[in-house]
């Protein structure tokens, strides 16, 4: 892949000795729309954490656009966070702000802009995620779906052309995540951003994605088109796409064991 | 056994060392930021966010500060009184209470008070923080988190905590003088003569640079505490009782070192 927006080398990152993400490969090309799969605790999030700029790796590469995060100093870091926006898994907006200066904060952080077009660009954002009619609200006074929205409109702030997503659809009713799916292919239509998406909602994954790479045990054990995922035959692709527990609860075995108990045994 | 000993030992080192490192780490970062706070030389937004500080730290505090102070000043004369009156030193209370105040209690009880009001809530905010990714944000968006929620709670703490020093010493000394009128009788004007003799410009500026001090003490380690958060909403709480404990802790040392070098220059 020439010149890619993303592109992740060797990576290895380890907490406390256990090794998170081992060896992960991944180029994300420009204007595509990367989708990275993965149950609960297989690195995905630690993955994201290093794309974006906020730990460093132990080992390996990570370059976006063109710059090598495991080398860089804090002012090219700040730089490139600029042309990156990220959207996060509980919205984080600041509850002391209202809507319209949540998402005027990087405005008025980064840019010399005066107060009028700072406010006009900040309008057009809400505008874009549809809550610029709520633009005076706090993030308290707002729904689930509408904070995610607003995130996204924070995001959009800077023009950014790499917008990543943590867990979008998390948390949300199917019709609130379907109008955010929907939202995430009208912005990379409008402004053709790279888009990097993580999450486990099979049903979001498919309707957004150009590619989709799935993490399992903090490996890579798949990169590929959507029909490329959905025809696998890889027994942990199948499982996660099927949704097959790992287990059963043996309820029988559960009500012996109590009978058991209540008898005067041990557990 | 031995070995797992020493490995505790060496682990409880590292860990201490790491976290007065950590301190004397963030404390530079925020003191190179101040500027940036300051009105005319800064940004704006950051100056009326130190000034949010400065009522919260400095004014909400008053009362409290206030009635501490009122209340040790009267305990201060009373027991004073008890022990000088078998000498027939009485007028030393007036001495003990003004002097007391301005070089020790004064700054010492504004900072307890500040350090348990102000350092938790340091604490908690920044923990929140963090459990709830804000401060992942400010970083994703290239804004320093230092400069934008460390250094204006450090400004309003730095110009707030002497204030307050003075509002305390003022109750404090004044307790006195009304202990002095119900116990003895003396003229609120002469007790007021005896403070103006016994108080020392010197001794008012040493509690002043303590209470910088103080200040810088509380506002690094709450916010340390609050960076260190992980996990959930217990760790803010655990956070927070760390903040107040550990800044408190640093405060009495941290005088402990000041009235010895006093003390060995000559100064009291």
């Amino acid at each position: 892949m020439d010149d890619p927006a993303i592109s992740v080398r060797n990576l290895v990152v380890s907490y406390d000795n256990r090794r998170v993400l081992d060896g992960i490969n991944l180029d994300v090309a420009r204007g595509e729309t990367m989708v990275l799969l993965g149950g609960s605790g297989s690195g995905k999030s630690t993955l994201l954490r290093q794309i974006i700029g906020l730990a460093r790796p132990e080992s390996g590469q990570v370059i976006v656009n063109g710059v090598d995060l495991s080398t860089t100093n804090q002012k090219e870091l700040k730089k490139l966070h600029r042309s990156m926006g990220v959207a996060f898994q509980n919205a984080a907006l600041f509850d002391s702000l209202s809507l319209e200066e949540n998402v005027a904060l990087p405005l008025r952080e980064l840019t010399r802009l005066d107060e009028s077009t700072i406010r006009l660009m900040t309008w057009m954002k809400l505008s874009v995620v549809g809550l610029a009619d709520f633009r005076k609200l706090t993030p308290q006074e707002l729904s689930g779906g509408m904070k995610k929205r607003a995130a996204v409109a924070r995001a959009l702030a800077l023009d950014p052309q790499i917008l990543v997503f943590d867990e979008p659809s998390a948390g949300l009713d199917p019709i609130v995540a379907a109008e955010l799916d929907e939202l995430i292919l009208a912005l990379k239509k409008a402004f053709n951003m790279t888009v990097l998406v993580v999450t486990h909602e099979m049903a979001s994954a498919f309707r957004i994605a150009d590619r989709m790479a799935m993490l399992y045990k903090g490996s890579l054990i798949a990169v590929g088109t959507k029909e490329e995922l959905q025809n696998s035959s890889h027994p942990r692709i199948r499982q996660f796409l099927d949704r097959v527990p790992d287990r059963i609860f043996q309820t029988a075995s559960t009500r012996e064991t109590l009978e058991h108990y209540l008898e005067g045994g041990l557990l | 056994m031995n070995t797992s000993m020493l490995d505790q030992v060496g682990h409880s080192t590292l860990g201490y060392l790491e976290y007065v490192g950590g301190l004397v780490i963030q404390s530079g970062k925020t003191i190179r930021a101040l500027p940036k706070t300051l009105p005319l030389f800064g940004n704006w937004t950051r100056w009326r966010s130190a000034i949010g500080q400065m009522l919260a730290v400095g004014v909400e505090a008053i009362p409290m500060v206030g009635i501490m102070a009122v209340c040790s000043g009267f305990i201060l004369a009373m027991q004073g009184a008890s022990e000088l009156r078998r000498f027939g030193a009485l007028q030393y209370v007036i001495d003990l209470v003004t002097i007391g105040f301005t070089r020790e209690l004064g700054p010492l009880l504004t900072a307890i008070a500040v350090s348990g009001r102000s350092g938790s809530a340091f604490s908690a905010e920044i923990g929140t923080m963090v459990v709830s990714e804000e401060i992942d944000v400010l970083r994703t968006m290239g804004i320093d988190p230092v400069e934008f929620v460390l250094a204006p709670k450090f400004l309003g703490a730095l110009i707030m905590l002497p204030c307050l020093t003075v509002v305390s010493c003022a109750c404090g000394i004044l307790a006195g003088g009304a202990f002095m009128r119900i116990a003895t009788g003396t003229a609120f004007g002469v007790y007021l003569s005896g403070v103006a003799h016994s108080i020392v410009l010197h001794d008012v500026m040493v509690g002043l640079v303590k209470s910088l001090a103080f200040a810088a003490i509380i506002v690094n380690v709450g916010c340390l505490e609050g960076l260190r958060v992980r996990g959930g909403p217990d760790s803010v709480g655990r956070s927070a009782t760390s903040a107040v404990v550990k800044s408190t802790f640093l405060v009495i040392l941290a005088d402990v070192g000041f009235t010895t070098i006093f003390y060995l220059t000559g100064g009291h």
